[in-house]
């Protein structure tokens, strides 16, 4: 048992930091980026677009991905420590990029024909067309099945009506992967289709959201007769369920750990030690000591699986069903987290901002962690799944399996 | 990165998990629970023929020397067949305190006797209910004579020497404190069998009058070496609490696809398919706090104190509340002394508070993160 890399994982670490060095200089503070700011910041886009293309044709973009597509045809070993060693550089970290190339791209390239994918991959990993997830609607969301945006075709083209919902960065896209409904008549997986097609197709408006925390990731996306051809269908009619479950067995893979806006135990650590209970410093009550062990052992058990997972890919297995675990354990324990340091705060904690204790950053946490835990999957949903997969529980029994869709009771 | 267990040490857990699938079933477990007697001789027996007890005690000593990432497998296996014997006090406690503390002579006349199995120890620490501090100790141990009287002492009914901490001078904090060892067939040693939550575990309440005993350590480092002792022992009771934490999930998992309700496999309601996926997070936590443990003990890396307080928070926490809702899942019938729960529900609960409770590690966790902010 050691933390060391193998020889060729050393020697690959070697190439990447004398590349690195030679395209990027160090990161000379650690600070979480925000790719939402991102998207809306011309500068910051147009710096993140310089990175992806430099590291696109190094094949660095997208490592396990073939030559001549952003990759090197490498394992995903090669990927986390080029991860690792990236995260030290003063480099946009790819956010805007991310759902496109984490689990668009991957659907195309696994359904589509050659002159698609040499049409589309090379822009995407270069960072010059962004993609987004057309999935989600008002009537669809941990239930995605029971979306209802139609697609009617007539002769080659098809007609699609209808409205998504969640959609992250759609105002800042250039494409979307849409999963519509194509067959009312039949059980709800069975009469779904996948389609891709350019935001910028007339009839399709996109409409920023504004979220319970203020600011707007997402968006509701109208589609009024939009007219697409059926070369742009991904898998064949009828099979969206399945061709869904391979863009969404990505996303779970994308949305994994990682998130909880760097607030954690050594940032409540920091406010407990600056501030002063009823019976004197924070750090020292016997209570916040408590509540500080409890999630440190929560983010020390999620690195440490972590380690466990990198190793499975170290030897070339599959990671185990532990990778699971992450986005239900961070997303609650940055919601609780929060809450905890702002009632140490106490009177002040209802501030917001840069007048609030620490920036406001655990106000900031407390507002984004109900959203933390939807997106990507619910908490409730990501429970079903390590039920159901990891330890082969019984699905639920579904009221609606093998009822035509059209006869699907609805709330409204 | 190779943050696993060797092939050889899954070996060796793949064969103690067959023998003691073999020869620790739940009926074993049971045998105590219905007053056969304090631990399994037969199986310790057993245990000590295959060499068990000697893992990480080097070859000098008459161990085997293999290391303590073997004894952590043994230790989660251990702890999934809830194995009534006294390995913990004996493997973990005195031989560790032997190790830590031991003259060369000491070493040489007890830790053989540990290796092949004919020696069985424990650790007395506590004298009344409440934290153990350092000024609370008053056990006193002056001319190699110890007086005082230790309860709840774990295994301490089958012990044949204690490791006591005890005062042996007049200064009231730790630097009055030192570790005493005693053989528990002399004068002036009286043990009283108590009724404990786990009766697969020989727990006493033991007096020493006048009692002979030898010095363990200098004085003044008793406090200190038994913390360093009991890190040590918290990372392979954590792989004890995982082992016993698993069996939980899949007790609760095999009931829950059985048992019809409303007509059909109560493992299809989301109470307690979430229920169970939560036993799961908990358990894949514990397991990796306790793996940075075992490599803190298998290099001896000085982040030990810190992976071994976690290791214990985060292993405790698990088996707690895999215990719990494996007897919630099985309704009614979990509530019996017929079905096998509630052993899992105290042994939990036993192991949970035998080297001081949640609370006590989750301070001396913060300690330690204050120390290496500081660092």
């Amino acid at each position: 048992m050691d933390f060391e890399d193998s020889p060729e994982e050393a020697a690959f670490r070697a190439e990447v930091r004398t590349w690195l060095d030679a395209n990027a200089k160090p990161k000379l503070k650690r600070e979480a980026s925000d790719p939402m700011d991102e998207r809306s910041d011309p500068a910051a886009m147009k710096r993140a677009r310089e990175w992806q293309k430099t590291r696109a044709e190094k094949g660095y973009a997208r490592i396990t991905w073939p030559k001549g597509m952003g990759g090197i045809g490498g394992t995903p070993m090669q990927s986390i420590i080029y991860g690792q060693e990236e995260s030290k550089y003063d480099v946009p970290a790819g956010g805007p990029f991310a759902i496109g190339l984490g689990m668009c791209i991957p659907t195309v390239m696994t359904y589509c024909g050659d002159d698609v994918k040499n049409r589309y991959v090379k822009p995407a990993v270069e960072g010059t067309e962004i993609w987004c997830q057309l999935f989600s609607e008002p009537a669809g969301g941990s239930d995605v099945a029971a979306l209802k945006t139609r697609a009617v075709k007539e002769g080659d083209t098809w007609t699609i009506n209808g409205s998504k919902i969640w959609t992250t960065g759609a105002q800042f896209s250039d494409y979307g992967l849409l999963l519509t409904r194509t067959d009312p008549n039949v059980p709800k997986h069975k009469g779904l289709t996948m389609f891709y097609l350019s935001m910028k197709t007339p009839g399709v408006e996109v409409r920023p959201i504004k979220q319970a925390s203020g600011s707007s990731g997402f968006n509701e996306i109208f589609f009024t007769d939009v007219k697409i051809p059926d070369s742009q269908r991904v898998g064949e009619v009828g099979q969206g369920w399945q061709v869904a479950l391979t863009t969404l067995m990505h996303e779970r893979l994308a949305v994994g750990g990682g998130q909880g806006g760097g607030l954690d135990v050594p940032q409540l650590m920091q406010l407990a030690r600056s501030l002063e209970l009823e019976d004197g410093p924070a750090i020292k009550n016997a209570a916040v000591r408590e509540k500080i062990a409890d999630w440190y052992v929560r983010s020390a058990g999620l690195k440490y699986t972590t380690l466990r997972t990198m190793t499975a890919l170290s030897r070339g297995q599959q990671p185990g069903p532990e990778a699971s675990i992450a986005k239900i354990v961070v997303a609650s324990k940055l919601q609780d987290i929060s809450a905890f340091a702002m009632e140490l705060e106490g009177e002040a904690g209802v501030l917001t901002g840069e007048g609030a204790p620490m920036h406001g950053s655990f106000q900031g946490g407390w507002l984004g962690a109900p959203g933390l835990r939807i997106a990507g999957g619910t908490d409730e949903i990501l429970r079903n799944i390590i039920a159901e997969r990891v330890l082969g529980l019984p699905g639920d029994i579904r009221v609606d399996k093998d009822v035509p869709f059209n006869k699907v009771p609805t709330g409204r | 990165m190779n943050f696993d267990f060797s092939d050889d040490q899954k070996q060796i857990k793949d064969q103690a998990r067959k023998f003691l699938s073999e020869k620790c079933t739940t009926k074993t477990v049971r045998k105590l629970y219905e007053g056969s007697g304090t631990y399994d001789a037969a199986l310790w027996k057993q245990i000590a023929e295959m060499g068990w007890m000697g893992t990480a005690i080097p070859e000098e000593f008459g161990g085997l020397g293999l290391g303590y990432l073997e004894l952590c497998v043994v230790a989660e296996e251990l702890g999934r067949a809830l194995a009534p014997v006294p390995f913990s006090s004996t493997v973990y406690l005195l031989a560790e305190f032997l190790l830590a503390a031991g003259t060369d002579e000491q070493k040489k006349r007890l830790l053989p006797k540990i290796a092949s199995g004919e020696l069985i120890g424990c650790f007395a620490r506590s004298e009344g209910p409440g934290a153990v501090t350092p000024k609370k100790v008053r056990t006193t141990f002056k001319g190699e004579k110890l007086s005082g009287t230790k309860i709840a002492v774990t295994d301490g009914m089958d012990a044949q020497y204690a490791v006591v901490l005890a005062r042996g001078s007049d200064d009231a904090g730790e630097r009055g404190l030192q570790l005493a060892l005693v053989d528990l067939s002399g004068a002036g040693v009286k043990r009283k069998a108590v009724t404990s939550l786990d009766p697969s575990r020989g727990i006493a309440e033991i007096t020493f009058d006048n009692a002979n005993a030898e010095a363990l350590g200098k004085l003044g480092e008793g406090w200190s070496v038994a913390s360093r002792v009991m890190d040590r022992a918290a990372i392979l009771i954590a792989f004890e609490q995982v082992g016993g934490s698993d069996v939980c999930l899949a007790m609760a998992k095999e009931y829950a696809m059985t048992r019809y309700a409303f007509g059909r496999q109560i493992a299809s309601f989301q109470a307690i398919k979430h229920k169970l996926a939560d036993m799961y997070i908990n358990i894949e936590l514990a397991r990796s706090n306790a793996y940075y443990g075992a490599w803190a003990l298998s290099t001896g890396a000085s982040e030990l104190p810190l992976a071994a307080a976690a290791a214990r928070v985060s292993a405790t926490q698990a088996f707690d509340y895999a215990s719990k809702e494996n007897t919630q899942t099985h309704g009614g019938i979990g509530f019996t002394w017929e079905a096998d729960c509630h052993f899992y529900y105290k042994r939990s609960k036993q192991l949970g508070l035998a080297l001081g409770p949640q609370r006590a590690w989750k301070d001396k966790l913060v300690t330690e993160l204050e120390l290496s902010n500081a660092a």
